[in-house]
């Protein structure tokens, strides 16, 4: 700024003007926040109901508040309906399919990204018309595969199942990350002596936490909220149900019990929510990833 | 990387000795490259070749053969299996359903998660954050438990909606999910409560990319709020409309979640979307018809697939038209 030019004085509006022009946005804020409460309600509800007697619930106030807190309703979830059981299988498959989905979709999109080889173009080709296959189409012969290959009805078979059915997206995430990256990096590393598995392991790798992150992530939440293929492999083994197949099972047998329903869906869905709050940023990320690329 | 050094070029005489060991190194590193790959391709190719390649191939085996039940035997039997799903009104009807139920949620979706997306955008508006956070929590929560859940806040007599209603004063409730007229309206407002936020954020991701200082260089040149949105947002978004759109789409053939643990395809069919209606000759009949199941899914696998191909050409299209308007 030189000196010479004219003091300008700041446009400010008048005080009033101001305030007219925040107007629209206090009646937009009070239209979201009529909708976030209708947004967040089943699940309030669901807390207050896990928390009331079945007395209470069915005489369908809508107080929310109940007037004596009812834990023993999670005592009934937990060990009556086997929902720590549950919860336990839930954990198990969870974590060894994060694993899996995260290792393998690193060293194909590694592999993908940055070699061309006899094939890769193939390879990717079939991967991506591939994209969008629903489970409804592939679950009969899944079933019979693993019958073939003596998983049926074991958490091994549901774990083998849901880390081969579709994650092409996150191959294609890791294809993408890892190919935008200098190849000064590669041909320092050969330099200084490191083979293959080395520059993967020690340099990519480690570059690539973000999308690790994001991945692993999204995996996990699909896991969890995963339904249509525990459903087939626990069939015939009650024991061996998720949180979410046993949620559908536990209203099927006992219609009636209102609130250890609401408790069984507050131990299922707390997980998954407290991991969301902490790491929402990775969550929407990754879901902002299909639009961008 | 190996592949990068130069071949020798025609000025070069033959080779001597160095050239030629460094030649035959050369090859073998790469062959040595070459087993890398795809001994780090190999999980995916046997994961994936397994539960997801050889489904679908083989699914086209069990379309022909009659099969009742994963122990019995397979005993071919030709195009029967499709002419018996052809013949069956319920499988057009669950077809009709899951084409009804795209037509009903995707719009929805798309438009009010899209309007709701540019208030969210807007750095002038308070709580910002808390609503985005509020609006997208459904997304993580499982979809079996929010549809068992549902059936009870959506029970007609002791439910928390028509206790609401009736202390409204509407004496009768609604029978949402037993009356077949309502069941799959009601299913289709919780799915898109549910998947709404997947949607918003497409839209935030998208909204982001356009600098804001288009929309304050445009204030200051007296835009108004509909001027704004009619020709800077709205033509800067348009290739995101066709991305976001059949994602969207797409993402509404995978139902089965919440339509079973609601409605297990009821009253009397009105919600059977095709995935049910496999489920049911498959799995939950009295004798399996696995061949009648798999010719089904055939068909809902065809159909899924030529869906996908205008989504990879929309996408095609979408950034040619981003190159255009970036160029």
């Amino acid at each position: 700024m030189s000196a010479s030019s004219p003091a300008v004085r700041p446009l400010r509006a008048p005080r009033w003007q101001r305030i007219l022009r925040r107007v629209p946005w206090w009646i937009a804020v009070a239209f979201l926040v009529v909708l976030a409460i209708t947004w967040v309600y089943p699940f309030v509800w669901m807390v207050s109901a896990s928390l009331k007697d079945n007395m209470e619930v069915f005489a369908a106030g809508l107080e929310l508040i109940p007037s004596r807190f009812a834990f023993e309703n999670y005592v009934r979830a937990w060990e009556d309906a086997r929902f720590g059981r549950y919860l336990v299988n839930t954990v198990i498959v969870t974590l060894w399919t994060v694993f899996i989905v995260t290792v393998r979709c690193a060293c194909a999109g590694y592999v993908l990204g940055r070699y061309s080889f006899p094939g890769s173009k193939i390879f990717m080709g079939v991967l991506i018309a591939t994209l969008f296959v629903p489970t409804g189409y592939t679950i009969i012969p899944i079933v019979q595969v693993s019958l073939q290959l003596g998983v049926i009805d074991s958490l091994t078979g549901m774990i083998l199942a849901l880390s081969g059915a579709a994650n092409v997206s996150a191959i294609l995430i890791y294809a993408g990350y890892f190919r935008q990256m200098p190849k000064e990096l590669e041909e320092a590393a050969v330099v200084d002596g490191a083979g293959f598995l080395r520059i993967f392991f020690s340099i990519m790798l480690p570059l690539a936490m973000p999308v690790t992150a994001t991945v692993a992530l999204l995996t996990f939440l699909a896991t969890w909220n995963a339904f249509f293929l525990p459903l087939v492999f626990s069939f015939s083994r009650p024991e061996l149900r998720t949180l979410s197949v046993g949620m559908q099972a536990f209203v099927g047998e006992n219609a009636v019990d209102w609130t250890g329903m609401a408790a069984a869906g507050v131990i299922s869905i707390i997980p998954v929510v407290v991991l969301f709050f902490f790491l929402q940023r990775y969550f929407v990320e990754g879901i902002a990833g299909a639009v961008k690329s | 990387m190996t592949t990068i050094s130069a071949q020798p070029g025609p000025s070069a005489q033959a080779p001597d000795d160095a050239a030629l060991a460094r030649s035959v190194q050369r090859s073998s590193a790469r062959r040595r490259q070459t087993l890398w790959v795809w001994l780090l391709l190999m999980p995916t190719v046997v994961l994936y070749g397994v539960y997801t390649i050889y489904p679908i191939i083989a699914s086209y085996w069990y379309s022909l053969v009659e099969w009742n039940g994963f122990g019995a035997e397979k005993r071919f039997v030709g195009l029967s299996n499709y002419q018996s799903v052809f013949a069956d009104p319920l499988f057009w009807s669950s077809f009709k359903i899951t084409l009804i139920f795209m037509l009903l949620v995707a719009p929805a979706r798309v438009i009010l998660s899209f309007l709701l997306a540019i208030v969210l955008n807007s750095p002038k508006l308070p709580l910002s954050k808390l609503f985005r956070t509020v609006f997208f929590l459904p997304v993580v929560t499982t979809t079996a438990i929010v549809g068992v859940v549902m059936q009870f806040i959506l029970d007609p007599s002791s439910g928390p909606i028509n206790s609401f209603l009736k202390f409204l004063g509407f004496e009768g409730g609604v029978n949402f999910l037993g009356d077949s007229n309502v069941a799959l309206f009601t299913v289709s407002v919780v799915y898109v409560w549910k998947f709404f936020g997947i949607t918003m954020i497409y839209w935030l991701a998208a909204l982001q990319t356009i600098p804001q200082e288009i929309f304050d260089a445009a204030r200051i040149d007296g835009a108004g709020f509909v001027q704004i949105f009619r020709y800077i947002t709205l033509p800067l978004l348009k290739p995101f409309v066709i991305i976001i759109s059949l994602l969207t789409i797409e993402d509404t053939f995978r139902a089965f979640d919440l339509m079973q643990t609601m409605t297990g395809g009821g009253p009397f069919f009105s919600t059977e979307i095709i995935e049910i209606y496999i489920y049911r000759w498959a799995f939950a009949a009295q004798i399996p018809q696995l061949g009648h199941a798999s010719a089904a899914a055939v068909l809902f696998g065809a159909f899924v697939f030529a869906i996908g191909l205008i989504q990879l050409w929309g996408v095609y299209a979408a950034r040619r038209l981003r190159k255009d308007l970036s160029a």
